[in-house]
């Protein structure tokens, strides 16, 4: 595997609440490296420490210490603002639930990404249907988030995700909300993306049937990495 | 433009929120401008009142005439001077006066009096002195007649017709004593005015106290709205200071600071209920701050930066203090222009008293755009203040603690 392959290249990163009173160590020491065109899952027992990891590389909160590469730009030595701007163009996110802005359509929420990076009209258009086609909701591009289901926000968030051509998507408990109909749904699609488009998944879950998708696990417990099986194939 | 398009639609995702705000900054408006404009109205009125009914709005004396009142301290009447005052933008007619003290006599009763020498005709268009009587006729230019007030006549048990005697000390301590025939009985509201005024013509004033040509003040009449105190410093700066230059609140302090102490009340009320409108409006964003927090994490997450979502939200302040402020000021017209063709009637001890000067017993709308303008601003300015809350809570927001729920 070549190193240029590399999109995520954290060391010693540690997190700790409270260190005055009784502290935390939600993140302990981890070391994490993944590579372009993974489809990984971050799992371990609640309070393990997952979301607080996906923050730290996604760049909303600062380790306590440690370095956090991205593309070979230290994320933890930008300022709050440049901060913002390395997230919209580097980053995807979907969270667990609310992704989107409810008085805007679907179309509109995706599109909102495009104007934060002033893309062209004429590009936003091709790429918006794009994506409409990859999360299979071209029917409902014009539909409030109100009139869509779970698992259809879910996908619009995942094109929303994608709109900024991002390094890689970091998704927190992306299925904790639907249903497994939909959940297997929204696997099946970013599976999908992954190999086909070789977009860079790492998601936080707890659920069997969304472990079983991934080609590498990572376990936390207590801020630890205690396993790491290590993807059986690339895409 | 999308953000403020997005700015627009959140406005109407909490339509009752909405609504309420704007309708607390439509109320606020609505009852400030009409409050301040009875007000102001009220205050112009009663001054206008008040002055047209004997002091005029501006008096000019000899320097120290005020303080020992005097024949000594009269002066010399002027064609220039008063062409040059005339010349004041604001000035509109300036009727001159000649004030002294004399006993009169009717048969066995005497009394003091003020006697009063005026040009019946300015004299006229400044006070409508005309208007006041109650029998006989208005005054001429020249002769011995002359106008007594009624509780005065009543006292000197004299009636039209009937002759009186005037004596005092004239100009430079000559003796000043004639003879003159009640031409016409006036009316006062104000029983200290009522029970000592004698008026009779300019020229016959100058005769019984020998002092030709001399006067003791003049008397201003200003245009609707002038600035009372910039056109007082205007006469200054063409008088020498031989002269001083009085205002209507100089001349009756007490009066001008009832009227000011009126005005601060009234401006209280305004404050409270200004007060308690921030105080609706910054309810109201501060529960907006709490639904929307995780929204705004998540979309500062997602990459937008600080400053754009602040344009968004002061877009959105703007837009809802902004609609109920235009909205406050256009229902405030036709109200205002309502409440001046048919203003407020007032009753009690007030309203006795206005009728007693012969005044109405009104409270009539000011529609000046001042007015509108001034209370719409400072609504104005209380929301978007209100709107630095939501700024301040961006400037510390982090995506992690915002979306923590
Ligand atoms: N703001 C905070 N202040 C103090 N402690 C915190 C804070 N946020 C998280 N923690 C603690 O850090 C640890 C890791 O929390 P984290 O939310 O990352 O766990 P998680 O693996 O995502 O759990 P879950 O599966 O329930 O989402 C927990 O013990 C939690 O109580
Ligand atoms: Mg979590």
């Amino acid at each position: 595997m070549m190193k240029n392959d590399t999109v995520i290249d954290a060391h010693n990163i540690s997190k700790i609440y409270n260190p005055e009173t009784i502290p935390v160590f939600a993140v302990n020491d981890v070391h994490l490296h993944l590579n372009r065109g993974e489809f990984t899952a971050l799992v371990g027992p609640s309070g393990s420490g997952k979301t607080t990891l996906l923050n730290l590389i996604g760049g909303l909160d600062r380790p306590d210490t440690g370095n956090i590469l991205i593309n070979n730009i230290d994320i933890t030595k930008l300022s709050a603002n440049k901060l913002i701007t390395f997230r919209l163009n580097h980053i995807g996110f979907v969270f667990q639930s609310f992704n989107l802005i409810p008085v805007l359509t679907a179309r509109e929420n995706v599109e909102m990404i495009m104007h934060l990076q002033k893309s062209q009209r004429m590009d936003r258009d091709t790429r918006i249907k794009q994506l409409f086609e990859e999360v299979q909701l071209s029917d409902k591009i014009d539909s409030r988030p109100s009139q869509l289901s779970g698992g259809q926000q879910q996908r619009v968030a995942v094109a929303r995700a994608l709109a900024s051509k991002p390094q890689f998507v970091l998704a927190d408990e992306p299925t904790a909300n639907l249903d497994s109909k939909s959940a297997s749904n929204l696997l099946d699609i970013m599976a999908k993306l992954n190999t086909e488009e070789h977009i860079t998944f790492l998601f936080s879950t707890h659920d069997q049937r969304v472990i079983d998708r991934a080609r590498r696990v990572i376990t936390l417990v207590d801020g630890k990495i205690v396993s790491d099986t290590l993807p059986t194939s690339t895409a | 433009m999308w953000l403020v398009r997005l700015a627009w639609l959140n406005l109407w995702r909490n339509k009752s929120r909405t609504l309420i705000s704007m309708a607390a900054v439509f109320f606020a408006v609505v009852l400030s401008i009409v409050l301040s404009a009875i007000t102001v109205g009220a205050f112009d009125n009663m001054i206008k009142n008040l002055v047209s009914y004997y002091t005029g709005y501006i008096q000019v004396h000899r320097a120290g005439y005020w303080d020992e009142q005097t024949l000594e301290n009269s002066f010399r009447r002027s064609t220039s001077m008063e062409d040059s005052m005339m010349n004041v933008n604001s000035v509109s007619g300036i009727t001159p006066r000649l004030e002294s003290f004399s006993l009169a006599a009717s048969g066995d009763v005497t009394k003091g009096v003020m006697v009063v020498g005026v040009n019946p005709k300015t004299e006229n268009q400044a006070t409508m002195l005309e208007n006041k009587l109650v029998a006989g006729n208005y005054l001429n230019e020249t002769g011995n007649e002359v106008l007594l007030c009624e509780g005065l006549a009543e006292r000197l048990k004299l009636s039209l017709n009937d002759t009186l005697i005037l004596i005092g000390q004239g100009y430079h301590g000559a003796t000043a004593a004639g003879r003159y025939q009640v031409k016409g009985i006036v009316h006062f509201g104000s029983p200290d005015l009522n029970d000592r005024m004698l008026f009779m013509s300019l020229n016959t004033a100058q005769q019984l106290y020998s002092a030709e040509d001399m006067i003791t003040s003049y008397v201003f009449v200003l245009q609707e709205h002038s600035d009372l105190d910039e056109t007082a410093e205007q006469i200054r700066h063409l008088l020498s200071n031989h002269y001083e230059v009085m205002t209507w609140g100089d001349i009756m302090p007490e009066v001008k600071q009832h009227m000011e102490s009126e005005i601060v009340t009234d401006r209280m009320f305004l404050v409270i209920l200004d007060i308690l409108v921030g105080l609706g409006i910054f309810g109201t964003l501060l529960m907006m701050m709490v639904e929307r927090s995780f929204e705004l994490g998540m979309l500062m997450a997602i990459g937008m930066k600080k400053s754009k979502m602040i344009f968004l939200l002061v877009s959105e302040s703007v837009f809802t203090v902004m609609g109920g402020c235009i909205i406050g000021i256009l229902a405030s017209i036709p109200i205002l222009y309502y409440l001046k063709i048919n203003p407020i009637r007032f009753s009690g001890e007030l309203a006795k008293a206005y009728e007693r000067f012969g005044f109405e017993a009104v409270l009539p709308a000011s529609t000046e755009p001042e007015n509108f303008i001034w209370q719409g601003l400072v609504v104005l300015c209380i929301g978007l203040t209100l709107a630095l809350y939501p700024v301040w809570k961006v400037i510390k927001m982090d995506p992690v603690s915002s979306m923590k729920r």
